[in-house]
């Protein structure tokens, strides 16, 4: 059993706008919107590491839970834009917590990190205790390489989003999920060392519009439920055209997939717990009620989780 | 009538611009396709052609020219 404490997140306070990104790789505004339907993003301060901005979600989440850090069985960190080949952020944020022994682990694994891990959280947290799952991104010192490619650079955003993960208390039951990796396609979204970010974005959305939406639909299947009796879905925040597509697909309403991706741009790994957060200051799930994650990412890896309403 | 123009009306409507006069060209490269009209493309070729296109085929090379995609679709008995 596995239950969903809390969310949190940070965003760095500087915002770049539209027209700011788009003046660096020639293009307008409006075209961007038109094409991502981003309004602007979050850009971390030089100084400010992927460490900096998973300690500010973790505190956050941490605090929502009204959990301590000593409470704590795990952390386990995703992230696609870690400073460093070795050790990752995870330890590094424990450390910050004031942990000196609390096993970590770090997921290098882009887009579909927070799902991903989550998954692993509740499978993993009856036998360590409760498990914090973060999503952290520092994606402007990537979007920055030169040479800056338009397609990549107008997408991604910094920021940080995490999640508790309890053995035994939470607003929602995690019920199942289901998970899903294909190397074939390694190639359309990769990050070399040093190098620019490299994306075939017409595969990556050929594949995606067709993954999410039939991820989704095997589990609530597997689960006797139909997509329009989700009361949310949070999907990574990766384009709004293709959360669109995927709510068709599903053939439910455009606004029940919650979408803040306007405001934030595309973060990777940390952007659906990014959204869950914002979510949940403003929404409750009743008991009963059900709750779908979703994620697409390089790897390929892709999936999505249910939880039910809970008053544990 | 016959495949080509089938495939060129489906292409025709999905982008919602002209086509380049020749067969081979690129419909990313020309500015006809981008990637959600790619997606749009290839669902509206399994429908009117009753073809299933699966996932491993689903590159866009395969689908980059409307040559291509009547190369495809005879490769699979359309």
């Amino acid at each position: 059993m596995a239950f969903l404490k809390a969310f949190g997140s940070y965003l760095p306070e500087r915002v770049v706008t539209n027209a700011e990104i788009g003046a660096r790789v020639g293009c307008d505004a409006e075209w961007i919107r038109n094409v991502s339907g981003i309004d602007e993003r979050r850009f971390a301060r030089t100084d400010e590491s992927v460490t900096d901005l998973a300690l500010r979600a973790a505190q956050d989440c941490l605090e929502r839970a009204k959990v301590k850090a000593g409470e704590l069985g795990m952390i386990l960190v995703a992230s696609g834009s870690s400073e460093r080949q070795f050790p990752g952020p995870a330890a590094s944020v424990a450390s910050r917590l004031g942990l000196t022994e609390t096993p970590c682990l770090d997921m290098p694994m882009a887009s579909a990190g927070s799902l991903f891990g989550i998954s692993l959280a509740s499978r993993l947290c009856a036998s360590l205790g409760p498990i914090l799952v973060i999503g952290a991104e520092k994606m402007s010192k990537i979007v920055e390489r030169e040479p800056m490619e338009r397609g990549v650079a107008i997408l991604f955003g910094d920021g940080a989003g995490a999640c508790l993960v309890h053995p035994s208390n939470g607003f929602a039951k995690v019920l199942d999920c289901g998970l899903y990796s294909d190397g074939a396609y390694a190639e359309d979204l990769k990050l070399p060392f040093l190098t620019p970010l490299e994306m075939n974005g017409r595969s990556v959305i050929l594949q995606a519009s067709r993954k999410i939406p039939r991820a989704i639909a095997t589990l609530l299947e597997q689960h006797r439920r139909r997509a329009a009796d989700v009361a949310v879905f949070l999907m990574h925040q990766a384009n709004q055209n293709l959360i669109v597509r995927v709510a068709q697909a599903l053939e439910v309403a455009e606004d029940k997939f919650y979408s803040n991706i306007k405001n934030f741009g595309n973060t990777s790994s940390a952007s659906m717990l990014i959204a869950a957060a914002e979510w949940s200051k403003t929404h409750r799930l009743a008991p009963g009620e059900t709750l779908c994650f979703a994620a697409f990412g390089a790897g390929f890896h892709w999936g999505a989780l249910l939880a039910e309403g809970s008053d544990a | 009538m016959d495949k080509r123009t089938q495939i060129v009306e489906i292409i025709t409507r999905v982008a919602g611009k002209p086509l380049p006069a020749d067969p081979s060209e690129s419909l990313f490269d020309s500015g006809v396709l981008d990637s959600f009209g790619l997606q749009d493309l290839v669902t509206e070729l399994e429908h009117i052609f009753d073809v299933k296109i699966p996932d491993g085929d689903l590159t866009p090379r395969k689908f980059e020219s409307v040559e291509r995609i009547e190369n495809y679709l005879e490769e699979h008995g359309k």
